[in-house]
């Protein structure tokens, strides 16, 4: 099974996220924050990590470049979760390393499709 | 403001989000107070980055949610404020404190649309348009009256940030004709689309209609089908038209044209542009980066639209990274759990506890020689009962701080519309109370901080001229005292007024005399209906109050003293039991029933001596208790115990007080003292007059609790 770290400050989203890709099959790691989802990196094997952009501690554009100085997490797909989708955003994103972006607020069905789209 | 959200968007087809909407609301509802501590501890002044983005990160987190789980009214409200915030924490704007009064109103609003989405739509409807038309003038840099709000542009040295994505007024998309100047009319064309329902439109025109002085619209024809467009005559500027029409369609969406100006070539050129930006923009709700790690192969073109040239974001996303990490920690350590859960596990542990005295009983008489690993066994057994008691009731436990952060908003607003300046100093916020507790305790305390804050203080004109400070100083204070917790409301205001009390009891027919002492004097404002105010305020003062918070303690089984220096202030100390569930008692035996008694009410036992009993009028009996007269209850009579040694009777007496009164219990003997776990009577069987509960004993008998408060108001009557 496929393990998915989602990393996000509100509980509700969290919970929304994990629902929702724990039924479509996947094995889903929560995180509170970047920093945290840094640990909880280290010690699971993470497939995929989807990222909310903002966030205490450390955020989603952060947590992405701190994972891919790591070379365990150089080619994992990270997907940054954010309420914007500007060009500044995206810009930042594709520096930082992410894989792509879904835009909030999302529909699960829309959420698995991306997923699907980026691991099998 | 690049962002777009849709009515519903966030419901799947397959997905039941409504499971989660308990856990956003707590989620939300949290965010909000902590929205509301930070806005109040803003200093204005000096305002960190810190404080604001974690206040931005607030309304984010809300919006998020809410836009998620399809509250589209919280979602835009709380829009407005994000817009708002996130041109603070750039430093476009200075924060004045009308835009801190707008902020603490629109939380107020998003928890009152909250509660009404919790209630299924129940309840009051809550208008937001006009907080929303502040918002947006306060994020556009108006400001009522003529402060100046926009911060000075920033020094052309500073590294040139790209333009601001979320913030309201320099948003990138729309392209402006003409230079749109506030207070000039014009006749513009809108454009709006493209949009899946033109009805999306029509909340538009609803703009117009609801917010006077906004202008007039009138639809005209539109040159594709999938737009709608409206001619509009108005004094506002593009920006704010902008930042109106962003609560129902996307900026992007939208698209401003001065109707005189003559379409030139290049102004064409834009437009067309603009709105193939948008249409762009609306279908885009994810996307990945060609060759970027992980990315699939097929969406390569997609990503194409990621702009290509070099620009350096290093400073973009640090101003999102404070170092604002306990909340994070707080929460990561923390479950969430049904408070019935709880509740059914202490519930359970106080049967276990109840069997374990059983054993403990009947234990007693073996052998400790034959039995001694059963007898350890049992120690243990006791031991670990009671720790096991002590936690699960500690889970119930929750911090003061709880109720004592809702005073400094309610003093606030309270000081501004009374005209007086107050400073709120709390103390032992970390001290726990059973959640209980805290639920009940909220709503006297309030009462006493408002008092406090209307009779106490004084108005700083006042207070200078008494040579006091101009600032009121209000202290909350909460502390562990033995089995009790005790919380105190103290004022350096003007005090009670012997006088004044004794005078107001007279007018009201209570028997008062000058050799009352002040502790006696001061009980007075407990009488109902009792107030000195001078005047009647519309915050206080209408008399319904001291009596109430009286008798709402002590139906938590606590007690309320009041002290006072006329001129210097005054101290309120409420004494509280630490939980509801548990509670000292004193069991007491009437013939061969037990009775439990609340220990904090029982002041002392004695033998009865005859020649100290009189009888007076109707039978009912006095006894005299070092110069005090008090009346004789025997509880044989009031629940007419039946005797089967017709030889024995009662012979001692239990002083109880409550209420300020005591009154003398009539018993056949003591029988000790101990914890009991309170079980509800009324929820398990009907209410009885003179009895609060019932506890299971130790030999699995049942003994009611009796209601002192009731046994001294019957003895009254």
């Amino acid at each position: 099974m496929q393990s998915i770290l989602a990393v996000d400050d509100s509980p509700s989203m969290r919970k929304m996220v994990s629902f929702t890709l724990t039924g479509a099959g996947y094995h889903v790691v929560e995180a509170v924050d970047g920093q945290d989802a840094l640990e909880k990196a280290e010690s699971h094997n993470i497939d995929l990590v989807l990222a909310d952009q903002n966030m205490p501690r450390l955020d989603g554009i952060g947590l992405t470049r701190k994972l891919r100085e790591n070379p365990k997490f150089k080619t994992i797909p990270i997907l940054i979760l954010t309420t914007e989708s500007s060009d500044q955003m995206k810009q930042a994103g594709r520096t930082a390393g992410a894989t792509g972006w879904l835009v909030k607020p999302f529909d699960p069905n829309r959420l698995i499709e991306v997923i699907q789209k980026v691991i099998r | 403001m690049a962002e777009t959200y849709q009515e519903g968007s966030g419901a799947g087809a397959d997905f039941d989000l409504s499971q989660f909407y308990q856990i956003f609301f707590e989620e939300a509802g949290e965010n909000l107070d902590q929205m509301e501590q930070m806005l109040l501890d803003l200093d204005l002044s000096s305002a960190n980055d810190e404080e604001l983005n974690g206040i931005f990160r607030c309304a984010h987190s809300i919006k998020g949610g809410s836009a998620t789980f399809g509250f589209s009214d919280v979602a835009e409200l709380t829009h407005q404020m994000e817009s708002l915030l996130d041109r603070l924490r750039r430093h476009e704007l200075q924060p004045i404190p009308q835009m801190v009064d707008v902020l603490l109103e629109s939380a107020d609003a998003s928890r009152s649309l909250l509660a009404r989405h919790q209630a299924g739509g129940q309840g009051e409807a809550v208008s937001t348009t006009s907080l929303v038309r502040r918002i947006s003038e306060l994020a556009a840099g108006l400001v009522p009256g003529d402060a100046p709000a926009v911060a000075p542009p920033p020094p052309p040295a500073a590294p040139a940030p790209t333009p601001a994505p979320q913030a309201a007024a320099p948003a990138p998309a729309p392209k402006v004709v003409t230079p749109a100047v506030a207070g000039q009319a014009r006749t513009l064309e809108i454009q709006i689309g493209p949009l899946d329902r033109l009805e999306q439109a029509d909340a538009i025109k609803e703009l117009f209609r609801d917010i006077p002085g906004l202008g007039a619209i009138r639809d005209i024809e539109s040159p594709q089908a999938n737009t709608r467009s409206f001619a509009v005559e108005t004094t506002s500027t593009n920006d704010d038209l902008l930042d109106l029409f962003a609560f129902h369609v996307a900026k992007e969406q939208v698209l401003i044209r001065d109707a005189a100006a003559p379409a030139s070539g290049a102004a064409a050129d834009e437009d067309e542009e603009t709105v193939l930006a948008a249409g762009a923009a609306g279908g885009e709700a994810y996307g990945f980066f060609s060759e970027a790690p992980g990315a699939p192969r097929a969406d390569a073109p997609h990503a194409a639209q990621a702009p290509t040239q070099a620009v350096k974001v290093a400073a973009a996303p640090k101003a999102s990274e404070p170092k604002v990490a306990m909340q994070a920690q707080m929460e990561s350590t923390t479950i969430r759990v049904d408070v019935k859960k709880v509740d059914q596990l202490i519930n359970l542990v106080g049967e276990l506890v109840i069997t374990q005295a059983m054993l403990a009983q009947n234990s007693r008489g073996l052998d400790a020689g034959a039995y001694q690993q059963l007898l350890a066994g049992l120690a243990d057994l006791d031991r670990n009962t009671r720790d096991l008691q002590e936690s699960v009731m500690s889970i119930r436990m929750i911090p003061m701080s709880i109720v004592f952060s809702r005073f400094p908003r309610m003093l606030r607003d309270l000081a501004n519309k009374l005209g007086k300046k107050v400073e709120l100093v709390t103390l032992g916020e970390a001290t726990e109370l059973d959640k209980g507790l805290v639920e009940k305790i909220t709503d006297p305390l309030t009462h006493l901080v408002r008092n406090s804050c209307d009779h106490g203080i004084e108005m700083p004109a006042d207070r200078l001229a008494k040579g006091k400070s101009e600032h009121g100083t209000i202290t909350l204070s909460a502390s562990h005292q033995g089995g009790s917790i005790v919380i105190e409301v103290r004022d350096d205001g003007r005090g009670l007024s012997r006088e004044k009390i004794l005078s107001k009891a007279q007018e009201r027919g209570i028997e008062v005399s000058e050799q009352m002492s002040d502790a006696e004097v001061w009980q007075l404002i407990f009488a109902p209906g009792f107030s000195t105010a001078d005047e009647v305020t519309d915050v206080s003062g209408r008399g319904v109050g001291m009596d109430v918070v009286k008798r709402n303690i002590a139906a938590l089984n606590g007690s309320v003293e009041i002290d006072s220096a006329e001129g210097y202030g005054m101290k309120v100390s409420v004494r509280l039991p630490l939980t509801l569930a548990i509670m000292d008692g004193m069991s007491v035996g009437v013939s061969d029933e037990v009775y439990i008694l609340p220990l904090s009410s029982v002041v002392e036992s004695f033998q009865v001596n005859a020649d100290d009993v009189s009888t007076v009028a109707q039978g009912s009996q006095l006894v005299k208790v070092r110069d005090e007269y008090m009346p004789v209850i025997a509880l044989e009579k009031i629940f007419q115990v039946p005797r089967f040694d017709p030889n024995k009777s009662s012979n001692i007496m239990v002083v109880v007080e409550a209420d300020g009164s005591r009154v003398a219990l009539l018993v056949d003997e003591l029988l000790g003292q101990h914890q009991v776990v309170v079980k509800n009577l009324e929820s398990n069987y009907r209410k009885v007059p003179n009895v609060s509960g019932a506890t299971i004993l130790g030999d699995g008998t049942v003994a009611l609790i009796l209601d002192t408060g009731g046994l001294v108001r019957r003895a009254r009557h």
